[in-house]
């Protein structure tokens, strides 16, 4: 250990109480801070996650209008080939064309406007949770079965059950009318009821047929597995589709809304945290002041004695830098140790759930420790601490000896 | 003896302020640090409940009416098979009483509507205009053509973005269809007559507006309907009046407040209180370090001075209290200072921030593309609460301790 070393950590515990009140406002701080951006980074990873693989996806083809208007005529043609064809160039099987359309559902009973849609039964299951969430009956089978899967909420609604017909009406590509009966085959209970309400899917062929789209469908839809992957697969279906008038959009592109969602959120929490670091800053700028100023006849002696500004500055900094990394292991080790517990058992916020649900979140949301959840709050505070020493230090150099010693 | 007490306690109160400013450098950082502190709460309160207030007007202006009546089964299967008779005798009475301002009853069913070019699904509203005016619709909200005029108006009011969607436009016929009481189709061509913009799109894709007679025989339904909505013009005190309109609506009929039709604003709302103090809380324990480290610097550099003070016949609990006071008159100097800082910030921006960068994703908070924070006097209230008790318990330890030392030790010292 160097002499400045020596030096810096005994005039930190020259005053024990001071510094520990110091590196206490940054326990406090780097706690809190690590759990809420694990927290959070937990929380967006989980809602990205629950709303694409529902029915987004990470990537879809589409023909280059139909993101902003999802009109019926805005097709991609032979698509059935075309997601074939891309499966087998990608060898990434996880890729279905489907067909969309807005229709009058009606039972027996009841009719309703919704949203329909046309799936490959075969392959929609690599895309979508929705097959494997079927609660009564079975998923589609074959591509151009009369049969149709609705949402739990909208069967009872329909007041329709296993085997019932539905009659479907609309307006085919052409403009044609369009009509066609439907058995339901299966009923999907995925516990969000905004969806419950409003899904219905029909095997594609059925589909094309019913609102003369002939070979046409409206999105080829890819699952690349993790989100760090959606870029480089992106590029190289962008290499492979080279048809005019189709792109390629990632999950970013066909719901801007869910990233900016999470800047939102991560802008409003970052300025709270960030005042939270202010307070911190200046609590140490606090300290290392008075450090400073009680110490002036001590610096004048040591600068006496042939030390140099820059030297005793640097003692300040190190004393500072002693205190934050202190404060940045302690609080550091405490809030991981908090995060990971509940990375490991869930939170459960009691009364959330309807406000939950309406970001597609289940009711008990985990934490995600990583890296940058643990250093990102932690480092600002270090770095937010190191940047008050400034002012306390720079008083160093405008004292002079003779004076500083006869300093009271 | 008064007298004597009033005096110490003015002498008590010179000594505090001319200790504070014995080491203004300390002083100045720490009144920077509750200005600070204490202007972020304000702030952060006051963008909450900008935030809320938006997603209150998205949530409970679009279709106003703060309580809802319906047929039992509505809410859960909203058919036109689950309506309901528009309301008569004891209940037309209440509703047509102090507090209630304004109510109406409405048709609302789901149905297709289509254009030449395409068709969507939408929610098809039967309304009587003028009533639906005072309950809350803004008139201003209509772009292009006209609100409807009467119950029996034959037109249709339909929103911006569906227009865009149906790639028609003000003049042309749409046809709007869905189904009645017997699951027989019911149809009809429709002149649109008005586009109005609503602050979110989904609202805009939505709702459609006819005319209710016009829709009741379209439905093939006399005088039925499927909602009753009532205003008092108060969200917040729904609670004191609206158990009053169940009364008279009767068991038969669903009757609920805006709590209950809208859980997810419900919720948030009742949370905001208590998400406000704990942003408060946190802020302030930042602050409490910084705040007890002061004092028990400007303890410690005193205590040759204390021990005097105590040799010389005063209490210890007068130390304490010069203590306390030295606390208090620097959070109540941080407050002022705070709480103007922050109505100079806040009262400018009350016309709203652009926040259309992000807009998409405030959508699915249910929020617009502006933010309009409000000053609001509770949240200056809470603030200061929070401070000056939590400040003041914080200042006790520090305080307690100056009073806690043998004189004859304390004038050793050094």
């Amino acid at each position: 250990m160097s002499v400045t070393t020596r030096l810096a950590w005994r005039n930190l515990w020259r005053h024990g109480r001071r510094t520990w009140l110091t590196v206490g406002a940054m326990i406090f701080c780097n706690i809190l801070l690590v759990f809420m951006i694990s927290f959070q980074f937990g929380t967006y990873s989980l809602m990205i996650d629950s709303t694409l693989s529902v029915l987004t996806g990470h990537i879809q083809i589409q023909e280059k209008d139909y993101n902003a208007e999802q009109r019926m005529r805005n097709t991609v043609p032979n698509g059935i080939a075309l997601a074939t064809d891309l499966r087998k160039k990608t060898g990434n099987s996880a890729m279905a064309a489907r067909g969309t359309t807005f229709a009058l559902a009606s039972s027996e009973e009841r009719s309703f406007g919704i949203q329909v849609m046309g799936v490959q039964p075969e392959f929609e299951a690599q895309i979508s949770t929705l097959p494997g969430l079927i609660q009564d009956g079975r998923y589609l089978q074959g591509d151009d079965a009369d049969e149709i899967v609705i949402g739990s909420v909208l069967a009872r609604n329909l007041k329709a059950g296993i085997g019932d017909e539905v009659t479907l009406l609309g307006s085919g590509r052409d403009g044609s009318f369009a009509a066609g009966v439907a058995t339901v085959v299966g009923i999907i209970n995925s516990g969000m009821s905004e969806l419950d309400r409003s899904i219905a899917q029909v095997p594609l062929g059925y589909f094309q047929s019913v609102f003369s789209m002939s070979d046409q469908v409206h999105s080829i839809v890819v699952n690349v597995g993790t989100l760090g992957a959606v870029e480089d697969e992106k590029h190289q279906l962008k290499t492979l589709v080279t048809t005019e008038d189709l792109v390629v959009l990632d999950w970013n592109e066909l719901q801007p809304g869910l990233k900016q969602a999470i800047q939102a959120d991560l802008f409003s929490n970052f300025v709270m945290y960030g005042v939270l670091i202010v307070l911190v800053a200046f609590s140490v700028l606090n300290t290392q002041l008075m450090a400073v100023l009680e110490r002036t006849r001590e610096f004048g002696v040591m600068m006496a004695l042939g030390l140099r500004p820059g030297a005793l500055a640097r003692l300040v900094f190190l004393e500072t830098a002693i205190m934050s990394l202190l404060g940045l292991f302690i609080g550091c080790l405490i809030g991981t140790a908090i995060a990971a517990y509940y990375q490991a058992n869930g939170v459960y916020i009691p009364g959330m759930e309807e406000a939950m649900a309406k970001y597609n979140l289940p009711g008990e949301l985990y934490p995600q420790v990583s890296l940058l959840s643990i250093f990102l709050g932690p480092g600002t505070v270090f770095i937010g601490g190191m940047l008050a020493a400034i002012y306390p230090a720079l008083r160093l150099y405008s004292l002079a000896p003779v004076a500083a010693m006869r300093a009271v | 003896m008064a007298q004597e007490q009033s005096v110490s306690a003015s002498i008590l109160a010179k000594l505090a302020w001319r200790n504070l400013w014995r080491n203004y450098r300390r002083t100045l950082i720490m009144l920077t640090a509750i200005v600070i502190g204490v202007w972020a709460m304000i702030l952060f309160s006051a963008l909450m409940r900008g935030m809320l207030d938006e997603m209150v007007h998205a949530g409970l202006r679009v279709l106003p009416g703060e309580v809802q009546i319906h047929h039992p089964a509505f809410r859960d299967d909203p058919s036109i098979a689950n309506s309901m008779q528009e309301p008569q005798g004891e209940l037309l009475a209440t509703l047509n009483r102090p507090p209630v301002q304004a109510w109406t009853a409405r048709i609302k069913v789901p149905g297709m509507i289509s254009s030449e070019r395409d068709n969507r699904g939408a929610q098809l509203l039967g309304i009587d205009p003028a009533q639906e005016i005072a309950l809350g619709f803004d008139p201003g909200d209509i772009v292009e053509g006209r609100f409807l005029e009467s119950p029996q108006d034959k037109g249709i009011v339909i929103g911006r973005k569906l227009a865009e969607r149906l790639e028609t436009q003000l003049g042309k016929r749409v046809v709007i269809m869905s189904q009645d009481p017997d699951n027989d189709v019911a149809d009809r061509g429709v002149r649109i007559v008005g586009i109005y913009k609503a602050r979110l799109q989904a609202t805009e894709e939505l709702n459609v507006y006819v005319g209710r007679e016009t829709l009741q025989k379209m439905l093939r339904i006399d005088k039925q309907v499927s909602e009753v909505a009532i205003t008092a013009n108060s969200y917040k005190t729904v609670d004191t009046w609206w158990p009053a309109i169940a009364t008279a609506a009767g068991p038969e009929l669903d009757t609920q407040p805006w709590m209950v039709l809208d859980a997810y604003l419900g919720t948030i709302l009742s949370i905001q209180g208590t998400m406000n103090l704990i942003i408060m809380i946190i802020i302030f324990l930042a602050l409490s370090f910084g705040l007890v480290n002061t004092l028990v610097m400007a303890v410690f550099e005193r205590i040759r001075e204390i021990g005097l003070m105590m040799a010389l016949g005063m209490r210890p609990q007068w130390i304490m209290y010069q203590v306390l006071l030295e606390s208090l008159m620097l959070l109540c100097l941080g407050l002022i200072i705070g709480n103007v800082l922050a109505a100079a910030t806040i009262l400018p921006l009350e016309g709203g921030i652009d926040i259309s960068i992000v807009g998409d994703g405030l959508e699915m908070y249910g929020m617009g593309a502006t933010l309009y924070p409000v000053l609001a006097a509770q949240d200056m209230l809470n603030s200061t609460l929070v401070v000056l008790v939590l400040g003041l318990l914080a200042s006790l330890i520090p305080a307690w301790r100056a009073s806690r030392y043998n004189p004859i030790q304390a004038l050793a010292k050094n």
